[in-house]
């Protein structure tokens, strides 16, 4: 369980990234921090793992405050992805994959074993294993970020827009890989995107976010989708782009959004 | 031409090679001091180099200082230290000392901060938020990355250590910049310019070692992560 209390953040700068944000995210759920750039969210995001300390407020793990917790030790049990995946350059696949085991001061051989298991686990042929990043393709290094995130098993993942930079082919086999791995794994996950159908099909609450971190809607994707709380969240998740009708266009049912274009068809086969 | 063939006479005399004012010591004197220097300018900038690159705190400073070391001319530095520190013909190793590490000290450091500043901040994030303490991050992700540019510094600093070593016969002191002092007066042109000849060649030399030595200690994956043929 991951838990903010009001948490407030002032940067010296005088910029106010977060004004005054509440949530809990129950174990083994996935909550989506959904908003655009600067709204915030990464932010949130980096005060669970202590990379960024909030001005007021408190985050808590289960029953602990992190603010008490060592951010060195608290990190190595929190997965952690960036969009840039953010590997260590000169250090193999499977160094990288192994890098907490190996920190925590597990044996190199046992480390390795793991990380051989955990490639396989996101997808990847355990024969890269000796590759370094840079030899890998955008949609690889995600996977090795997130087969090191999981390396130490941990409770708590978090993801920061982890799909962000690689083409939408591949972001949609990474999104079904991550449901896949969730749904064995049941981590509790917090999940940032500026990705509005990446957010509705992973999250199983999704929270929109405006300027400041303040919460727009938050919700179960449907319930967003089918009553959006004001123009604000309307227009952030597509606007007349989610307001469909169905209409009869050369013998079969056509569905149209509210600015005329076709989107789809219905299939007749199903339901 | 006429000269530099007389040069290399003398220079490939083995009466010039004996002794402990010949060819032979001078040389294992002119890279001792050269190497105490480096040793000296090492050990201050290259942790300090470190330091300003992994918090980004001093660089302005260091800029500052580092280019108004480099323009101070050697030779008045050395004259004014050794007056200044009292030191004698037997202790002028020192003010020779500290002249040739403030000449290798700056590209030491800018070669240090420079490597460190050059890293893809995301990999630093990366590892900070994987759970590397703030040593694992300078020892495990930044030396070893920054590794090219600090050798490349060091060699840098070598290059111009070794050439401007011959000062410290200014003081009295060995090297082969003796040849060069003490064939002025008695215009034996021969003889410095065989000094002049050896220190380049030693210069040299002593640079494509390093070359060697940067490039078995730069690892495949260094190689691979920041793309340096070296």
């Amino acid at each position: 369980m991951i838990r903010f209390d009001h948490v407030h953040k002032r940067f010296p700068d005088g910029t106010v990234a977060v004004e005054d944000f509440s949530l809990e995210v129950p174990s083994h759920q996935v909550a989506v921090l959904l908003g655009s750039s600067g709204c915030g969210k990464t932010t949130l995001m980096r005060m669970v793992n202590r990379m960024v300390d909030p001005t007021s407020g408190s985050v808590w793990i289960d029953d602990d405050n992190v603010a008490d917790l060592d951010p060195v030790a608290l990190r190595r049990r929190i997965g952690y992805v960036m969009q840039s995946a953010g590997l260590l350059p000169h250090r193999t696949v499977a160094d990288n994959v192994a890098t907490v085991p190996v920190l925590e001061g597990s044996p190199r051989r046992a480390a390795r074993r793991r990380a051989l298991e955990l490639l396989e686990l996101v997808g990847l042929d355990p024969g890269i294993a000796d590759r370094y990043p840079s030899q890998l393709s955008g949609g690889q290094r995600q996977r090795v970020g997130v087969a090191r995130a999981l390396a130490a098993d941990p409770n708590i993942l978090l993801m920061d827009e982890p799909f962000g930079a690689v083409d939408p082919v591949v972001r949609r086999d990474l999104q079904r890989e991550l449901q896949r791995i969730q749904a064995d794994l049941g981590k509790t996950i917090l999940f940032v995107t500026h990705d509005v159908d990446e957010a509705f099909l992973l999250g199983s609450n999704v929270l929109v976010l405006r300027k400041g971190a303040e919460v727009a809607q938050s919700g179960e994707p449907s319930q967003i989708m089918a009553h959006p709380a004001d123009d604000f969240v309307a227009e952030f998740i597509g606007g007349p782009r989610r307001r469909l009708h169905t209409e009869t266009r050369d013998g079969v049912q056509a569905v149209i959004d509210a600015e005329g274009r076709v989107t789809g068809f219905v299939d007749q086969g199903a339901g | 031409m006429r000269f530099l063939l007389s040069a290399l006479a003398w220079i490939l005399d083995p009466a010039h090679w004996a002794g402990p004012t010949g060819i032979g010591a001078r040389l294992g004197e002119h890279l001792l001091y050269s190497l105490l220097a480096l040793v000296l300018a090492t050990v201050i900038a290259l942790p300090l180099g470190l330091w300003i690159g992994h918090t980004g705190r001093g660089r302005a400073i260091a800029i500052g200082t580092s280019g108004a070391l480099r323009a101070l001319p050697s030779l008045g530095l050395l004259t004014f230290l050794a007056v200044a520190l009292g030191v004698g013909i037997n202790g002028a190793l020192l003010p020779s000392t500290i002249v040739l590490a403030v000449l290798a000290a700056p590209p030491i450091l800018a070669g240090a901060y420079a490597g460190v500043e050059g890293i893809d901040r995301d990999v630093v994030d990366g590892a900070r938020a994987t759970g590397f303490s703030e040593r694992q991050i300078v020892t495990a992700v930044e030396m070893p990355l920054a590794a090219p540019m600090v050798l490349g510094g060091i060699r840098s600093a070598t290059l111009q250590v070794i050439a401007t070593a011959t000062i410290a016969a200014y003081l009295g002191l060995g090297g082969l910049g003796r040849f060069i002092l003490d064939g002025l007066p008695v215009r034996d042109y021969s003889q410095m310019l065989a000094g002049a000849v050896l220190v380049t060649v030693l210069a040299l030399a002593i640079d494509g070692l390093l070359l060697l030595l940067q490039r078995s200690l730069v690892t495949a994956g260094v190689r691979a992560a920041t793309g340096v043929e070296t």
